[in-house]
């Protein structure tokens, strides 16, 4: 019910945003050499001489039951969850939103592999060995990390791995059925680069909540009735510090799976962060209203499903 | 260590004199003795001072941020000549490729507009989300939900794409409303997108912590006496809040001047000849093969003042701790 309440705000609020904010939508249709006729009939065509009302619910009828644009002989469908047409490309945004998903997923799910592995050991290593100088070492190498701008890592890498020391092809995204190998050549920058930017602030998360938990009487009390560090670490300690780590982890998922951005934009990974880009610099307004749409809902839906996580996880929090 | 003043009365010799000192003294104090906290607040405010003083040093220096000096770039590819970019007497950090702008001069007039952007948005950010997240947790009911609905929705768009996409539709929008088209535009832009998408961090932790201390004793006494709302907002509740603040204003700020760079180098920035730390970085990303010398030193100083604020929110953090050791 609180989803379904979310999600039609979610929806008002992004088509408000890039339909009532730009002064006018239907200029943003075609180039800049285009003709006032053509944008008039663009107009008429996209109904954006409606008003706004009509036109948001129009769209929100497209989604669910498939619109079609236009009058008279120059019709088209849209066919059941229409999130718009893209005059640009002329396709239908669900599809241009349908391939460029599953990159995304890779890309999303392979990282958050890497930097949940990667961060969550370290955090416990550096936990371990509060206040010796490994857990100084990497207490400064993640301040560094996360200190740096969002980019660098990935123009760093493509620069040395592929421009400077040829170890990689440069990448070319090909889907992981047509050429695994090149697949794999081509994702694991990616891979790593955003991995490391998420396990500086993972490492450090874990660490803390680590030291947090660690002095509780309830892990004094194991390791008091003769547990070995290790079930105490794993079995008591950790399971209490995972909470918060798992909403983090949640959040950080469905963020990325709404498109990384900055990494699909360096390493030229059509992903629906390129997509949007490619939108934004063309004005292409559904597109961007559709994008921004998929990964809010994303978003949305991590929120709820990281709130049943936690249930799981900590046995104090009861679901009502 | 005693307080200098006169009304300790009568401590019985051999006595020790416990200071009474309140949570921010403490804080204070911790502070003042941690030496990386001190190296970051002098490096911070020698990067304020050569912002601020930008046009002084420059003139200073006889360099010129906009000026061409073709005769020192190389002849094949327009490279500057000389080593490590150019460096020398006249341009101290080089001079950049194809133009032969001074480095310098383009650098410290960047952190102007790049700390501009940041400290706006920041405080815009800090204001907006202190009043929210009070009056979302002073007030139960309706608007306390209501408010709460708003941060999550808020929260729940994709940041950088919302940004990105915003940008140029709502500059379009400012400009307008009279604001001169052009780079006055695009940094009220920037300042805009990044306050409305980060007020709801605050808000939230703000609620949070009202939520808990207005169930607290000194509330309700202070209730009790009959203070006015005001008061109670103002005097009693605010400076319990100051701790969180300022750890959020130290972790925004560098977020912030990350963000500025991250946006710039997708080319939604101030429009050229004009640089910020962020554009610098995006124009000398090209040239990092064969001029890596001018992708360092903007990178060093964002590097600078980001680690800085970090570091000191770390050091901020720690000292506002309650939990840790009374000194």
């Amino acid at each position: 019910m609180l989803m379904v309440f979310m999600l039609t705000i979610l929806s008002i609020v992004t088509f408000l945003l890039f339909n009532a904010v730009p002064t006018d939508p239907a200029r943003l249709t075609c180039g800049k050499t285009c003709s006032p006729a053509t944008i008039e009939a663009n107009r008429i065509r996209l109904g954006l001489d409606q008003p706004l009302i009509s036109q948001y619910l129009e769209w929100i009828k497209g989604i669910f039951a498939g619109r079609t644009y236009g009058s008279g002989t120059a019709t088209f469908n849209c066919d059941a969850p229409c999130l718009g047409y893209s005059f640009r490309n002329g396709e239908q945004v669900t599809d241009m939103i349908l391939t460029s998903l599953p990159v995304t997923i890779y890309l999303a799910i392979g990282a958050f592999v890497l930097w949940m592995v990667g961060g969550i050991s370290t955090g416990i290593y550096a936990a371990r060995k509060k206040g010796k100088w490994q857990d100084r070492a990497i207490m400064g190498a993640t301040l560094v990390g996360y200190s740096l701008p969002v980019f660098f890592i990935g123009i760093l890498m493509l620069i040395f791995v592929v421009v400077r020391w040829n170890i990689l092809p440069y990448p070319s995204y090909v889907g992981p059925n047509v050429d695994t190998l090149q697949f794999l050549q081509t994702m694991i920058l990616p891979w790593i680069s955003l991995a490391i930017l998420y396990a500086a602030y993972y490492t450090r998360l874990t660490r803390s909540q680590m030291l947090d938990t660690m002095s509780e009487d309830y892990i004094r009390t194991a390791r008091a009735k003769g547990l070995p560090e290790k079930t105490v670490l794993r079995k008591h300690a950790l399971r209490a510090g995972l909470t918060p780590i798992v909403t983090s982890a949640g959040l950080d998922l469905a963020g990325l799976l709404g498109g990384a951005v900055i990494t699909e934009y360096i390493f030229g990974l059509p992903g629906l962060g390129r997509l949007a880009i490619g939108a934004v610099t063309e004005y292409d307004l559904p597109t961007i209203t559709a994008t921004t749409l998929v990964a809010a809902t994303f978003i949305i839906v991590a929120n709820i499903v990281v709130d049943l996580l936690y249930a799981a996880i900590d046995p104090r929090v009861r679901l009502q | 260590m005693a307080r200098k003043n006169n009304d300790v009365l009568e401590v019985p010799r051999g006595a020790t004199v416990t200071v009474g000192r309140t949570l921010s003294q403490i804080a204070w104090l911790r502070l003042r003795r941690d030496k990386v906290a001190k190296v970051c607040l002098a490096i911070l405010f020698f990067i304020a001072f050569i912002a601020i003083f930008a046009p002084l040093i420059c003139s200073v220096l006889k360099i010129d941020p906009y000026q061409f000096n073709s005769a020192l770039l190389s002849d094949d590819g327009g490279l500057p000549s000389g080593r490590f970019g150019g460096v020398s007497l006249a341009h101290p950090l080089g001079i950049e490729p194809l133009t032969g702008r001074d480095i310098l001069a383009r650098l410290l007039y960047g952190s102007r507009i790049s700390l501009f952007i940041a400290v706006t948005a920041t405080a815009i950010t800090v204001v907006t989300g202190v009043v929210i997240g009070i009056l979302a947790g002073n007030s139960r009911g309706r608007l306390d939900t209501f408010l709460s609905r708003v941060m999550d929705i808020t929260l729940a768009f994709p940041l950088l794409l919302v940004i990105i996409a915003m940008s140029p539709v709502l500059e379009q929008r400012i400009a307008s409303l009279g604001i001169p088209e052009g780079n006055s535009s695009r940094i009220v832009t920037l300042i805009l997108v990044l306050s409305v998408f980060g007020w709801p961090y605050l808000a939230r932790l703000i609620r949070g912590q009202v939520l808990s201390l207005r169930e607290r004793e000194f509330i309700e006494a202070a209730i009790s006496i009959g203070s006015s709302n005001r008061r109670i907002l103002f005097k009693e509740l605010l400076p319990n809040l100051w701790g969180p603040i300022l750890i959020y204003t130290t972790i925004a700020l560098p977020g912030l001047i990350g963000a500025e760079a991250t946006l710039a180098f997708l080319g939604i920035s101030v429009l050229p000849p004009t640089a910020t730390w962020g554009s610098m970085l995006q124009e000398s990303v090209s040239y990092f093969s064969v001029d890596p010398f001018y992708f360092f030193v903007p990178l060093t100083m964002l590097l600078a003042a980001v680690l800085s604020f970090n570091l000191l929110g770390d050091a901020l953090r720690d000292a506002l701790d309650p939990k840790a050791g009374r000194m």
